[in-house]
Parts: C-alpha cells; sequence; structure tokens
C-alpha cells in the first residue's frame, strides 16, 4: 500500500495516528481544503448555528434526563425539583425550553434561505431531502419532549395530537393504542414517549452528518446560485468560514441569553405550569409556535381524515420541491416573479402560524382555510408554471463577477 | 486566493495576532462558565443535602445488642458496649492503630458507640450488629468484602481499609434520645 | 432588569398567605428553608415550619405518625388529595399555589387585579351561579373563592397597615417569589453574561473582519 509514502505529517505521533486512521487528513479535507464560494451571506451560517444547537439539546437534555422521572404521578414535581432544587436546573431547564425554540427558529431560516437560493436544485436534491428528514424528526422529538412536563398543554396536546391517528380508516384506533401503550395518554405513552425523546436526537446527529457529507459532495450552493468555475471563485472554509461562523454563534448567544435570563416563558404557555388534569381540556390548546403553520391547515379542513392528509400533505410536498421548481436558474435574485412569489409565501406562512394561534371560531377558520389553499396553491400550481416560463434576469457571468459589484456597495 | 498571513501588513499582523489572542481567551472563558453550571448540576441538589436529622430512642437497646438506623441514606451502627467491650477499646495501644484514634474522641458516653457502618475501604456494610455475625478479631465489626477487621470503637485494625469507621454528628436530647445529624 | 422581590412585602405576604390563603391553599414545591431567601431568620423559619404538622413513617411498629414540621420539610398543604380539597369546597378545587404566577396568563398583575378586583353586586346581566362570586377579572366571571383579603384580618407583624391592598400587594409579591425563587439569581447571571457575549461578539467581528479584509480588497481589484 502506498498509504505510508502518502502520510504527509512530520510529527512522529499525528503520523502513528494518521497511518492508522486517517482522521488528521480528513479534517484538513474538510476544513482547510474544503473550497467554498467567496460569497456565502450570513444566512450560510445557519447550518453551523442548527448544529450547535443541536448539541445544546443534547448535552442539557442529558443532564435533565439525571434528575427527570417519566411517571404520571412524579413528571411534573421532578420538573418542578429541576428548576428550585437542582443546582442550576432552572437555567438547563431554560436552556433547553428556549433552545428547542430558537433551534426551530434558525432551522426555518435555513429552510427558507434554501428555497430562496434555490440549493435544494441539481445535483443537491439529496441533500435536501436528508435535511428535511432531520426537520421530520426534529418535530417528532419536539413534540415528544412537549409532553415530558405532564403540565396541561403536555397533556392535551400529546391527546389530540395522538388521535389524529385515528382519522386513519380501519386500523386508526390499534396505531393509537400501540404508539400510547394504552387507550388513553397515560403512564406507558409518557415512558415511552421519554425513551424515544432521548433516542430521537442521536438519529439527528447522525443524519446531520450524512447531511453535511452530501453537502461536502458537491459543495455549498451561494447567493448567485451560480456554480464556482474557476479558483478566484472559491476561498478554503478554514479560517475564513470557521471567523465568520464563530461571529454568527456568538451573535446569536446573545440572543439566546437574553430569552434565557429575561424572558425564559416567552416561547411558553402558562397553563403548562398547570399539572396535566385528564379531566379539564384547557380553553384555548395551542402547540408550541413552530407547529402553528401546520396546525392551521390541520384544522382549515373540517374533516378528521382530511385534516390530518392536508398537514402530512403540507409537510411532504416540500420533499418534491426540487421537482416542482423546473427553472435552471437557482437564486431567486434573477428570478423576479419567482422572488416575489417566494415573499407571498412567507406572508402565508406567517397568517397561517397567527391563524393557527387563535382560537378555532369563525372568521379565523375562514382566514385558515384561504391560507391553507394559497400553500398548496402556491407549490403545485404557481411554482411549477412560472419556474417553467419565467425568463431570469441579470444572471451573472461567474459568482466572482458578482461578488465585485457587491463589495464596491 | 488564500489570503496567507504573509499578505498582511507587519502592523495587521499583529493587530490580526493580538485579536485572535482574545478571541481565544475569551472563548475559554466562555467555555468554561459554560462548563461549570452544567457540571454543577450533577452535584448533590439543596433538598438533598438539606439538614436531615433522625431521633433515635436509646432504651430499648440492652447493653451488649445493636441496633441499625438510616441517616441521610446510610446505615448508622448503634452499639450499647459492654464494660469489657469499652476496656478493650479505651486499652488498645495507639501504636496497633493504623488510623490512631482514642476511644473518647470517638464516643460521647462510654457505653454508646455511633458510627456510620460503611467500610471505609470500598463502602459495603460490615457485619457484626448481630451476635451471630462474624465480628472480626477484635470483637467489633467484620467486612466479608475484603476482610477489613474493626474493634469496639469502630477503628480499623486489620485488612484493606484505610481509616476509622466515620463518627457522624449527634447529639443526646435526653437521658436515651439521641438526634443523629445535630452535632452537640 | 435586575428585579430584586421586595423582603419585606414578601415577609409581610407570608403571612398573609398563612393566615388566609393557606387554609385552602397549598404551597408543596416551597421548602420551609426557602423562607430564610426572603429574610426571614433560621431561628424563624425553625419555628414556622414546626407550626405544620407533617406525615411521617413508618415508625418501627410500621405506622405513619405525625411529627413537627423541619426547615428541610416542604410546605404542608391544607387537604390530604385534590378529592379531599374538591369536597370541602363544593366541587371546586383551590390551585396549589407554588407556581400561580407562572401559571396564569398576565402572571402577578392578573392575581392583584384577581384579588383586588371582587364586586359586591354583579352586572345586571350576570346570572350569578349560588355560592359563586362575581370578580371580572376571572376568567367567565364567577369565582368559587369568597373575597379572601377583607380589611383587618390580618394584623401585620411590622405594623403596616392591613388594607385589602396593601394585602393584595404582598401576597402578590411572596406568591411572585414562591412562583421564580431563582429570579434574582437568573436576572444577575444574566447581565453579566449578556456583556460578557457582547465584548465577545465584538471581537469574534474584529477576528472576522481582519481575515476578510483581504478576500473583499482582492475580490474588488480583480
Amino acid at each position: 500500500m502506498a498509504k505510508q509514502s502518502q502520510n504527509p505529517y512530520r510529527h512522529p505521533f499525528v503520523r502513528w495516528i494518521e497511518h492508522r486512521l486517517p482522521i488528521i487528513s480528513f479534517f484538513e479535507h474538510t476544513l482547510k481544503h474544503y473550497q467554498v464560494p467567496k460569497n456565502l451571506s450570513f444566512l450560510w451560517t445557519g447550518g453551523f448555528i442548527a448544529g450547535f444547537m443541536l448539541v445544546v439539546m443534547i448535552i442539557t437534555g442529558i443532564l435533565l434526563a439525571m434528575h427527570y422521572i417519566p411517571h404520571p404521578d412524579h413528571a411534573f414535581d421532578s420538573v418542578e425539583r429541576i428548576m428550585r432544587e437542582v443546582n442550576f436546573g432552572w437555567l438547563i431547564r431554560y436552556l433547553h425550553a428556549n433552545g428547542a425554540s430558537l433551534f426551530f427558529l434558525v432551522v426555518y431560516m435555513h429552510m427558507f434561505r434554501s428555497i430562496y437560493y434555490g440549493s435544494y436544485k441539481s445535483p443537491r436534491e439529496l441533500l435536501w431531502i436528508i435535511g428535511m428528514i432531520i426537520f421530520l424528526i426534529m418535530m417528532a422529538t419536539a413534540f415528544l419532549g412537549y409532553v415530558l412536563p405532564w403540565g396541561q398543554m403536555s397533556y392535551w396536546g400529546a391527546t389530540v395530537i395522538t388521535n389524529l391517528f385515528t382519522a386513519i380508516p380501519w386500523v386508526g384506533d390499534s396505531i393509537l393504542e400501540w404508539l400510547l401503550g394504552a387507550p388513553y395518554v397515560g403512564a406507558p405513552a409518557l415512558n415511552k414517549f421519554f425513551a424515544l425523546h432521548y433516542l430521537l436526537p442521536f438519529l439527528m446527529f447522525l443524519m446531520v452528518f450524512i447531511h453535511v457529507w452530501a453537502l461536502h459532495t458537491n459543495g455549498s450552493n451561494n447567493p448567485t446560485g451560480v456554480e464556482p468555475k474557476t479558483a478566484e471563485d472559491t476561498i478554503p472554509f478554514h479560517p475564513y468560514y470557521t471567523v465568520k461562523d464563530l461571529l454568527s454563534i456568538t451573535a446569536f448567544m446573545v440572543i439566546f441569553a437574553f430569552f434565557i435570563f429575561f424572558a425564559p416563558n416567552f416561547f411558553g404557555e402558562p397553563e403548562n405550569y398547570i399539572p396535566a388534569d385528564p379531566m379539564v381540556t384547557p380553553a384555548h390548546i395551542v402547540p408550541e409556535w413552530y407547529f402553528l403553520p401546520f396546525y392551521a391547515i390541520l384544522r382549515a379542513i373540517p374533516d378528521k381524515l382530511g385534516g390530518f392528509v392536508a398537514m402530512i400533505s403540507s409537510i411532504l410536498v416540500l420533499f418534491a420541491l426540487p421537482w416542482i421548481d423546473r427553472s435552471k436558474v437557482r437564486s431567486l435574485t434573477f428570478r423576479p416573479i419567482s422572488r416575489a412569489l417566494f415573499w407571498v409565501f412567507i406572508l402565508d406562512v406567517i397568517i397561517l402560524g397567527w391563524a393557527g394561534a387563535k382560537p378555532a371560531e369563525g372568521n379565523y377558520i375562514i382566514i385558515g382555510q384561504f391560507a391553507t389553499a394559497y400553500y398548496f396553491i402556491h407549490f403545485l400550481i404557481l411554482v411549477p408554471l412560472v419556474s417553467r416560463f419565467e425568463k431570469p434576469s441579470g444572471l451573472p457571468e461567474s459568482l466572482s463577477a458578482y461578488y465585485k459589484n457587491s463589495c464596491h456597495d | 486566493m488564500n489570503a496567507t498571513r504573509e499578505e498582511l501588513s507587519e502592523k495587521g499582523k499583529k493587530r490580526r495576532d493580538f485579536i485572535t489572542l482574545t478571541a481565544t481567551a475569551m472563548g475559554g472563558v466562555l467555555a468554561g462558565s459554560i462548563a461549570w453550571p452544567l457540571l454543577q448540576s450533577m452535584n448533590p441538589a439543596a433538598d438533598t443535602l438539606a439538614e436531615s436529622i433522625t431521633e433515635v430512642n436509646l432504651a430499648p437497646i440492652l447493653s451488649g445488642a445493636a441496633l441499625t438506623v438510616i441517616w441521610q441514606g446510610k446505615p448508622v451502627f448503634i452499639r450499647h458496649r459492654t464494660q469489657q467491650e469499652i476496656a478493650e477499646a479505651e486499652d488498645a495501644p495507639m501504636s496497633a492503630l493504623p488510623d490512631p484514634q482514642t476511644d473518647k474522641s470517638r464516643v460521647l458516653k462510654p457505653q454508646w458507640l455511633i458510627v456510620t457502618g460503611i467500610c471505609t475501604h470500598l463502602g459495603c456494610v460490615p457485619l457484626g450488629q448481630k451476635k451471630t455475625e462474624p465480628r472480626g478479631e477484635y470483637g467489633g465489626w467484620f467486612c466479608p468484602c475484603h476482610g477489613s477487621h474493626y474493634d469496639t470503637s469502630g477503628r480499623i485494625r486489620k485488612g484493606p481499609a484505610p481509616t476509622n469507621m466515620i463518627v457522624p454528628p449527634y447529639t443526646f436530647v435526653k437521658e436515651d434520645l439521641i438526634r443523629i445529624g445535630e452535632s452537640s | 432588569m435586575l428585579g430584586t422581590f421586595d423582603r419585606a412585602a414578601a415577609q409581610r405576604g407570608y403571612q398573609v398567605y398563612r393566615q388566609v390563603c393557606a387554609s385552602c391553599h397549598g404551597l408543596k414545591h416551597v421548602r420551609y428553608q426557602y423562607l430564610q431567601k426572603i429574610g426571614f431568620s433560621k431561628a424563624q423559619v425553625k419555628a414556622i415550619a414546626a407550626e405544620y404538622q407533617v406525615r411521617d413513617g413508618p415508625d418501627d411498629e410500621g405506622e405513619m405518625y405525625d411529627r413537627p414540621g423541619k426547615p428541610s420539610d416542604t410546605f404542608v398543604g391544607p387537604y390530604k388529595n385534590k378529592k379531599a380539597a374538591q369536597a370541602a369546597n363544593n366541587g371546586s378545587y383551590p390551585p396549589d399555589l407554588s407556581l400561580i404566577t407562572k401559571a396564569r396568563a398576565g402572571g402577578a398583575d392578573y392575581l392583584y387585579a384577581l384579588l383586588t378586583g371582587y364586586q359586591e353586586l354583579p352586572p345586571a346581566n350576570v346570572d350569578l351561579v349560588p355560592g359563586k362570586y362575581y370578580n371580572p377579572y376571572f376568567p367567565g366571571g364567577q369565582i368559587a373563592m369568597a373575597p379572601p383579603l377583607l380589611e383587618g384580618v390580618v394584623t401585620y407583624d411590622d405594623g403596616t397597615v392591613a388594607t385589602p391592598k396593601q394585602m393584595a400587594h404582598d401576597v402578590t409579591t411572596f406568591l411572585a417569589w414562591a412562583s421564580e425563587p431563582e429570579l434574582e439569581q437568573r436576572r444577575r447571571l444574566g447581565i453579566q453574561w449578556l456583556i460578557f457575549l457582547s465584548i465577545f461578539t465584538i471581537v469574534c467581528y474584529l477576528l472576522k473582519r481582519s481575515y476578510w479584509k483581504i478576500i473583499k480588497k482582492k475580490s474588488s481589484n480583480s
């Protein structure tokens, strides 16, 4: 084998390691020699922050699990014990609770960036799909985790969402019982949810590795959507993007710290500080904010199965995005009509989220229904049509040419 | 395209090195300040540490008998020593003790020996509370895990244990009533 | 930002809780020891704890027994369990107050408004259920709790005049503290973290700029 002669390192210990496990060269390739378009904006640091948040969630989660008791008689009290008795328990719990919200915030920005700059387009379809799988696992993890404190919202959220499965014809009820380990949300379900909530993040971690692997295969997209052509177009990841990611992380941490220390219950519901009571449903059940748009879609269809199907479809349609969007040009910067549609779509998602937070009555339902209709019209009619016929304008020759102009500004 | 250090001016190099050093130092402080509370959370919680007191009525314990009570999740040995046991404990020469302590310094009243019933070797509970159990070569306790022998003052005499069994804080509330966990 | 609890008000609030609220409402997540944090002395806390009877055991005969409370115990509630509480209150459950300001939209303000918001005569269009009281701040407007803070129901140890408003203010302070005993430490740490992280962000910005300066320069020249 020529491996020995390829070993480029001088230090004997480094050589020794490299010969047995080429991990040193692996890190050099992924950090130093990995060439990245030089024009990535701060939106491209979202992936790194999301990865950072995953680690924060796993670490704080493991520490919380050391004190948490997954049993209906003790769950609420054990969380309260963490808040009052465990050293810095309040800090760790608030890190975890607010972390979930900010994690979603960052992931949504990451996804919207991909959509705006066409990062899901060939040859990055799989990268996008793996990302969507991560998103699905993340939603499941968040839902399971929200049940654990066993407050009123935990309990009723779990009841309502798991009851969705009864919408499935014939086998729905059996699936529900299988999921809950009982015909109702109780001790078996809580214990099971805890086990799964602990497991899924590690699955996410694995998927993140595959996500990065896929990313490094074809490299990052960039704000112009034009692939790098010459050496002039790219720079090494380290140090340029390590310092940029670092700056993003620190700025992000300022915001994170603000919520933890000064508004720790901003994203939460007061109702969840009331212990779960199977006899009393709270007046307004709302999911956490990051589920609100999907929740609004669920409620928009006045049919049990229909609502369920619509909600699932609203997520599944994103998987197909690389084939729904037919345009050869990635970045919406050079596709004015699609760009306008993108912002209308964002507005639609915000309206959905707003409608999802409102009680299910009167005009809120009608607004939710219109917004739901538009959501599907966007993906199933507008994007396929516009992407086929729209003429791109101002597409630059190379990303360097575009970057040069933006540097002069 | 790689802008190396050499492309910077002398002043620029110094400046960047200084900023890098500052950022590294602050990053270190940050990592430490994050790690500290996280690690602290694994230490005993406030309610676990909260003052825990066990009251024991000594009256039913006859001379020569013993009682085991639980204090802070650990067994505490209470032995009503006989005159002979007291004499043995007091007469032991200091030179024969791996962890020299006088018997007087280990009791409040000579007939009552109160020690945490945990072998100082690796934490097993020694035998000898019942008369039917082996009490080791010195008439106190014998740890079956690795063969440590304790005398009638709970002091290590033979075997791998490094120190004497620990005397917990306790106080006599009345003639026959002690409170473990409250020092006198 | 650096909110602290008014110690004197919190202590008076404890007195209101003890003499008025505690006959129906528990405070089960709070240990007596924590009262030291709002300024009670160790001896006072010991005396307060000893006023309560704590169910403990089993003893050597296997029986449960009552003993005086210790500072390390949590507050003993007025009822054995939820059913007993409902049975004693015409089916309404007086909630535990340990988390009351966190568990209600509006928090401490809601609590104060509720305590001072009772109206003797309901508006004409309200059909008051027998055994309920009219309070516009309570969801639905009809609350099972009788107006608790009547003139002179408490005589303050520190000589403050116990008007209903004063009592409502004090007990709200006490219960806000009971809900978030970590608040003061949290905000103090928060200030330190925000300052440190802000400076660190500035340093990282300078670091990033020092590297990117060359890239930007080269790109705009080429």
